[in-house]
């Protein structure tokens, strides 16, 4: 049984990636998860494990490392908060056409613009929509605690060398800089370039006795064989949507309503929700894990066997977008949210539970 | 067993690193542990506090609106938690800097000197150990000894001779608490 210990959340996106035999990491310094970068540099996995720790000029600069990167078949991650992420968007549209796998960590704080340092998720529509141009999707994976924090780059790798499309963890300031209890996955040793050729045969790695090299371009100026691209890539979302929906659910069996929140106001919505449950009223939780794909069907059955839904986020109202197409008109979704670094303690999204659904005071 | 504690004063005090060792301690009990800082720059200079939540069952809101304990170091951070804390719950503070002394009556008071024990130890960087150990004596949440156990797995071995300093400064706290 590996060792338990007690780890910020961004230290334990470094330890785990290098746990994961992950090739490179390029980064560029930035508040609240500069301890990724941080303790990269502090536990020089270049002497242990090979693995190239970078700190970039730039967030442009280390997007496109990554890109490099992950083009060569290596697995490569780079990690942001909002501002950074909004730099590296052409770099992730250039991956996902690309078709290749990578890791990109966005550990949210308020904006807009420079904004604060605080927590916020106000990237939800940028990480699940398409930030970049495009149509393309990330698989979004939204972090509650410590132990995700490490274990989602294991998913996160795995999901994207699965289906060749960049993976995102979608986390915010809080588990970024709290600390928690971790069990760190089990070590995996870094592939040789042997088994590199052999698992991703699409990857830049020279002529290797094929004939010809591989060559990655995102560029086709015939339209016909771009629409085709296109619909190669749909094919995958599709396939991911079908396969990959996580989701989490707490006391949804008997609810009468349900909050639906991802990330670190999951938990806080919970202890909202024991509260509420001690004075009677049957309330539920669903906790997005994976934002895309989006757990849409479950929500919708949610929809169905319950009175009304409050979606809780530290934004002006973006998930919930994604509650009412899910449920489709069939219950009432309310938003509460606070903005601009600000988080809501759990008395607050009582009250604000409370307010919404004044019927289901006792 | 849950115990759900803000630790408040200025940055700079050791606000932070108290509350990580006593989560290191839960640690060592196998206890489940949440630490969450504040962050940013209201540390330099300003106010810094981290709420330590330790329980033996899973935790879920690591963000809270009242507190079992409050351990206060200065004035501003006592007018910003003397009322989020529980009824029947505990203040523990510092009374150096404190110029309005707590109002509430409905919870346990502690005053400690633990500034002034500091001087006396000549050791200013004692001081967060200080006020652990009463702390400590006044809710056992974790016994010493896993304060011990977590402070030599977290130390690099050659900081392991501070060890007894930071152990007669808990001491001294415990003390401290008539």
């Amino acid at each position: 049984m590996e060792e338990k210990r007690l780890l910020k959340g961004n230290e334990a996106i470094a330890l785990a990636a290098i746990r994961y035999g992950a090739d490179g990491y390029f980064g560029y310094p930035i508040t609240p998860q500069s301890e990724i970068l941080e303790t990269l540099e502090a536990e020089m996995p270049w002497e242990t494990t090979g693995m190239v720790v970078l700190q970039a000029e730039s967030e442009v600069a280390a997007i496109n490392m990554v890109y490099a990167g992950a083009a060569c078949g290596k697995a490569v991650f780079t990690s942001s908060s909002s501002p950074g992420v909004s730099l590296k968007q052409e770099g992730i549209s250039y991956i996902a056409a690309g078709e290749l796998p990578a890791l990109i960590v966005n550990v949210m704080r308020g904006g807009p613009g420079l904004g604060t340092i605080q927590p916020s998720q106000a990237d939800y529509f940028q990480a699940t929509k398409g930030g970049g141009h495009g149509d393309y999707h990330l698989i979004v994976l939204a972090p509650s605690s410590v132990q995700e924090m490490a274990d989602f780059v294991y998913l996160g790798f795995d999901l994207a060398f699965k289906y060749r499309t960049p993976a995102m963890i979608l986390a915010d300031g809080i588990v970024g800089q709290m600390m928690e209890k971790v069990v760190l996955p089990p070590a995996r040793a870094r592939r040789t370039d042997e088994e590199i050729a052999a698992q991703c045969p699409w990857a830049v790695t020279g002529k290797n006795g094929r004939g010809h090299s591989n060559v990655m371009t995102t560029l086709e100026l015939n339209s016909e064989l771009m629409e085709k691209h296109n619909e190669h890539y749909q094919q995958t979302y599709r396939l991911i949507e079908e396969n990959e929906v996580r989701y989490q659910e707490y006391y949804t069996e008997d609810a009468e309503y349900v909050i639906v929140a991802f990330g670190s106001v999951a938990r806080i919505c919970l202890k909202a929700i024991e509260e509420a449950r001690q004075q009677g009223v049957k309330v539920g939780l669903i906790r997005p894990i994976t934002l895309w794909p989006f757990p849409t069907k479950r929500i919708a059955q949610l929809g169905a066997q319950t009175k009304g839904m409050l979606c809780v986020e530290l934004n002006a109202g973006q998930m919930i977008e994604d509650v009412r197409l899910a449920v489709n008109g069939t219950v009432p979704v309310y938003h509460f949210g606070r903005m601009g670094g600000i988080v809501p303690t759990p008395q607050e999204v009582l009250d604000a539970f409370n307010e919404k659904f004044n019927e289901a005071k006792m | 067993m849950k115990e759900e504690i803000v630790i408040a004063g200025f940055g700079g005090q050791g606000v932070l690193s108290m509350g990580k060792i006593l989560a290191y301690a839960a640690l060592m009990d196998d206890l489940e542990v949440t630490w969450m800082p504040s962050y940013g720059p209201e540390q330099r200079g300003g106010t810094a506090n981290v709420t330590v939540i330790i329980s033996d069952k899973e935790i879920s809101s690591p963000v809270l609106n009242s507190y079992d304990t409050a351990v206060i170091l200065n004035q501003q951070s006592l007018d910003k938690f003397e009322a989020s804390i529980k009824p029947g719950g505990t203040l523990i503070y510092d009374s150096y800097g404190i110029h309005h002394a707590p109002q509430r009556t409905d919870i346990n008071v502690y005053r400690i000197d633990a500034m002034e024990a500091a001087f006396e130890m000549e050791s200013a960087k004692a001081y967060n150990m200080i006020v652990l150990g009463s702390l400590l004596k006044i809710k056992p949440i974790v016994p010493i000894e896993s304060v011990i156990k977590g402070l030599k797995k977290t130390l690099p071995e050659r900081h392991h001779h501070l060890i007894p300093m930071n152990e007669a400064a808990i001491n001294r706290g415990m003390d401290l608490v008539k």
